[in-house]
């Protein structure tokens, strides 16, 4: 596991959409662990397939009894885009920003979207190997997010 | 031998309203839609209390029965909605038209969309929510929020693993603002675009420049379809339906960008299906006209119909083989989505008509044979292959 980071400052400003788990319980665990900065991924207890984000059933073999596993937190960069426009109004001065796609290669290469924490206009490769950062808001929710290993 | 609808049915009207900068309509949008359906009827030469059906895709705000009243239509026989984002249904709307006239739903089925963005809030800016839930949380707050952004991450993708460079979205949007320039109705018209100009644009998200991006408009557009026996006794020259598909590619709605086949535009079983329908191939279209929410998604549907090979993306996707009179595969010829005006691509399929019946103000000579691409990288998408 990849030492627990805080994160000295948010990678975008405040006032965005905060993530809320769903009603029904569905990612209510991923969002209960990247608070205590574990990061969880679906996985299916009777064919053993990740999933996500998640879903009441295991779209591999259908079962509906899905757990949660703790992963590494390595994952490298599957995609990225470099954000120049701003489209809601807490980002206006935040631009550029970086968004990155990142697998997870011991969680089934599945993926996850957040921001690169550091430099948003240095260059990016695709395969750049990252590590989680878990970014706490007082709100009250968590982040999961991505630097350079 | 398929069962399919193949030259029983037909498209026999084609309407639309003005094409106005978004934000610019003098009348609500419910009135610009019933307006290019009245023109339609005018241009089949049928009355417009013949049209018993409707048809259209995501999005789409003015209810059919609304419409049915308003306009007095006696009969109200089928009405049918697309389900999925965005411009993925402009031809899947005409399939279900065509479907429901072959099966004897209906008898004459409009396909409209209407589009009043001043009237409602536009479709390129983030909701201002508080909190999310679901899928969109594993994005929004991370500033992954316009369809620009949703659609980048696979572009870029893309590019990667096909060795795909900027020079071939260049020549997409360069084609479409050439081809403006002949067409009046375009938004764009008499605002030419130089290559120049398409680099030094400012950046979206990378990899989309401001050119790279579709317009935001008002306005409405409509057709009718009807079977090809209909069809023959009406005024204009029929665009024959040879095939239309619709469909998606294994879990591609996948959340949080999970489908297993990421780098793609989502024709890739579509696109054989549509081919096996019309007994053509792509060799034998004429005219193109393939939606551009971004232009890099309309590269990857040229190469997912088969038009070229991925890694053969930088010698075939040249503003020259795009470009009307001499391209080899003239594309999107009224200046599409990103020079004509934003119909949710339902302007493509009208461009499509005027192609086989010789009335394009970008007209390819001899055309025969005329396809519509809507939607790329959403799901559903759908396609569609007229003949004249
Ligand atoms: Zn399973």
């Amino acid at each position: 596991m990849p030492s627990e980071q805080h994160a000295t400052k948010y990678a975008l400003p405040e006032g965005l959409p905060a993530p809320q788990a769903t009603r029904d319980g569905l990612d209510k665990e991923f969002w209960e662990a990247a608070r205590r900065h574990q990061l969880v991924v679906q996985r299916c207890n009777e064919c053993a397939t990740f999933q996500f984000g998640p879903e009441w059933i295991c779209h591999h073999c259908r079962s509906s009894n899905v757990g949660w596993e703790r992963v590494s937190g390595r994952g490298r960069v599957y995609s990225w885009e470099r954000v120049w426009h701003p489209v809601h109004p807490a980002l206006r001065d935040a631009c550029p920003y970086m968004v990155v796609l990142v697998e997870l290669p011991d969680a089934g290469n599945v993926r996850m979207v957040g921001n690169l924490i550091g430099d948003a206009r240095e260059e990016l490769t695709i395969g750049t190997t990252v590590e989680v950062v878990f970014e706490d808001h007082e709100q009250g929710f968590t982040l999961v997010q991505w630097k350079r290993a | 031998m398929m069962n399919t609808i193949k030259d029983k049915v037909a498209i026999c009207g084609i309407g639309e309203t003005k094409y106005y900068k978004r934000g610019t309509a003098p009348v609500p949008e419910f009135r610009l839609a019933c307006e290019a359906i009245i023109k339609a009827a005018g241009d089949a030469g049928i009355a417009v209390t013949d049209i018993d059906g409707f048809a259209s895709y995501s999005n789409e705000r003015n209810d059919a029965s609304r419409v049915a009243t308003a306009l007095g239509l006696p009969h109200f026989s089928f009405s049918n909605m697309f389900w999925g984002g965005g411009g993925g249904g402009g031809s899947g709307a005409v399939a279900n038209a065509a479907a429901a006239v072959a099966a004897g739903y209906a008898k004459y089925v409009v396909v409209f969309r209407a589009l009043a963005q001043g009237q409602f809030g536009r479709f390129g800016q983030a909701a201002p929510a508080k909190s999310i839930s679901g899928d969109f949380a594993y994005t929004l707050p991370y500033g992954l929020m316009s369809p620009a952004q949703m659609f980048a991450m696979r572009v870029r993708r893309f590019m990667h693993e096909h060795h795909v460079e900027q020079e071939a979205f260049a020549a997409v949007a360069l084609a479409a603002y050439h081809h403006a320039q002949y067409n009046p109705r375009a938004v764009m018209y008499g605002r030419p675009l130089t290559r120049e100009a398409y680099y030094e644009s400012r950046w979206i998200v990378e990899p989309f420049h401001l050119y790279d991006c579709c317009l935001e408009n008002d306005g409405a557009a409509a057709c009718i379809v009807t079977t090809a026996e209909r069809a023959r006794d009406l005024k204009p020259k029929p665009a024959y339906l040879m095939a239309a598909a619709q469909g998606s590619d294994y879990r591609q709605n996948a959340p949080a960008h999970n489908a297993p086949d990421y780098a793609t535009s989502n024709f890739k079983t579509l696109a054989p299906r549509l081919f096996e329908m019309a007994e053509i191939g792509p060799q034998d279209v004429d005219v193109l006209q393939a939606y551009e929410n971004f232009t890099g998604g309309v590269v990857m549907s040229l190469v997912e119909h088969g038009f070229c090979d991925a890694d053969a993306v930088m010698g075939f996707c040249t503003y020259e083989n795009f470009a009307w009179p001499n391209g080899k595969l003239p594309l999107n010829t009224s200046g599409g989505n990103l020079a004509e005006c934003y119909m949710h691509g339902l302007e493509l399929v009208l461009e499509a008509v005027r192609q086989v019946r010789g009335t394009s103000t970008c007209q390819v000579k001899d055309a025969e044979i005329s396809m519509v691409v809507s939607g790329p990288m959403v799901t559903p998408v759908s396609s569609l292959i007229l003949h004249g």
